[in-house]
């Protein structure tokens, strides 16, 4: 059970952490369109970690809900990829970190749907149809940014590049991914990098974008050693209910 | 009150529960949008009020939910359970024919093949934003008549 807890952790954080990300752009983004999207997307994304923790919260066992989960563990309890946790940036920054995420998860769902753990499957299937309008907006962006002006195709690139070393641990198993691919629970990472690339490929083809070839990779998201920037997000996330005890809404 | 053996027959539930609208869209109930999946008695006696939500994190999820526990109470049914399911997930294609005639009334196009103008009715239409006022729609352009719509999106 305990794999599968922190299993089910690595998605639940993943969507929680680029929920929060998101919710700090709202009022601040460069169009009105883009607010309401940015908007959108996060509330999705919360509401899938909500459906994710509740789960892993069961198979705990200790009488954790959602929320505890989401505002009472330290930055070394969680379970996310260091890519999400990466700040905002700029609109390109956010665009390219929404996009490598987007078509990560669009792919991790569509092997997550027949896992042999129904809760899993069930909420996989609800995520990926909602991931299938995330990702069509964060490529078209991707797009329009690389193949747009002198300075957004400047921009995108150096996004991109800035954000390739953190790409490289959705694809790394771990004992945990390994367990739950061989139960038929989870699925092997490995296997989606190349979906991954070929698309990444076609979509920096059509931007005008160079795949970068920067050959380091940060790891350890998943296993709970984070970047620093992290901490200053579950602070400012968690300042309410860890300040008030009891705090409801 | 219809009562079947002393207890409120599913179909009298139903005709209640389909007085419980949309919070976001109130002119469509949950009947209409095929939120309400399921009314039954469970194997312990208690009635069962199965829900599936649109989008995971649709704020209105949490209203419909209180919104049918009152809708039970105030018929005198205490002890209703109302449980979410996740799976089948939810799909567009569930929203009946009444409900995409209500929403075309209310102004927003119904998820069709084409975003189609619901006030002049032209197909030509132009996507302004992938996201509108709520997760479940899109923001349009009429090429005909130049009036912007918002567009249930097919999910």
């Amino acid at each position: 059970m305990r794999a599968r807890l922190e299993y089910v952790l690595r998605f639940g954080d993943s969507a929680l952490v680029l929920a929060q990300r998101l919710c700090a752009l709202v009022a601040h983004a460069p169009v009105m369109e883009e607010d309401v999207a940015l908007a959108n997307v996060s509330l999705d994304l919360f509401g899938q970690a909500r459906l994710w923790l509740a789960y892993a919260g069961e198979l705990e066992g200790a009488a954790r809900d959602e929320d505890t989960l989401a505002f009472h563990r330290d930055a070394g309890a969680f379970r996310n990829v260091l890519l999400v946790e990466r700040p905002n940036g700029d609109f390109a920054e956010t665009t390219a970190r929404g996009y490598f995420y987007d078509l990560w998860a669009s792919l991790a769902f569509a092997e997550l749907v027949r896992s042999k753990d129904e809760r899993i499957a069930a909420v996989a299937e609800k995520s990926r149809k909602e991931n299938a309008y995330h990702l069509r907006r964060s490529e078209d962006w991707v797009v329009r940014l690389g193949d747009g002006t002198e300075e957004s195709h400047a921009r995108m690139q150096r996004a991109v590049n800035e954000l390739w070393r953190y790409t490289g641990e959705l694809f790394l198993a771990d004992d945990v991914d390994t367990a739950m691919a061989s139960g038929g629970i989870g699925f092997a990472p490995a296997a989606l990098r190349e979906p991954w690339l070929e698309r990444v490929k076609t979509t920096f083809g059509a931007a005008a974008l160079e795949l970068p070839v920067d050959p380091w990779m940060q790891r350890g998201g998943k296993q709970g050693v984070h970047t620093e920037a992290l901490g200053y997000l579950l602070a400012e996330m968690q300042i309410l209910p860890r300040t008030i005890a009891g705090a409801v809404w | 009150m219809v009562t079947v053996g002393g207890r409120n027959s599913v179909e009298s539930i139903r005709v209640w529960l389909d007085d419980v609208r949309d919070p976001e869209i109130p002119v469509v109930s949950i009947t209409d949008l095929g939120i309400l999946r399921d009314v039954r008695h469970a194997s312990d006696g208690v009635l069962e009020v199965i829900l599936t939500p649109t989008y995971s994190g649709c704020p209105a999820t949490e209203t419909i939910r209180e919104d049918v526990e009152r809708a039970l109470r105030e018929h005198g049914i205490e002890n209703g359970r109302v449980v979410m399911q996740l799976s089948p997930a939810w799909t567009t294609a569930w929203i009946n024919e009444r409900g995409r005639e209500r929403l075309r009334a209310f102004g927003i196009a119904p998820p069709e093949d084409a975003a189609r103008c619901p006030r002049c009715g032209s197909v030509s239409a132009r996507e302004l934003a992938h996201f509108g006022s709520t997760p479940c729609k899109a923001l349009y352009r009429c090429n005909q008549c130049d009036e912007p719509f918002d567009y249930f999106k097919r999910f």
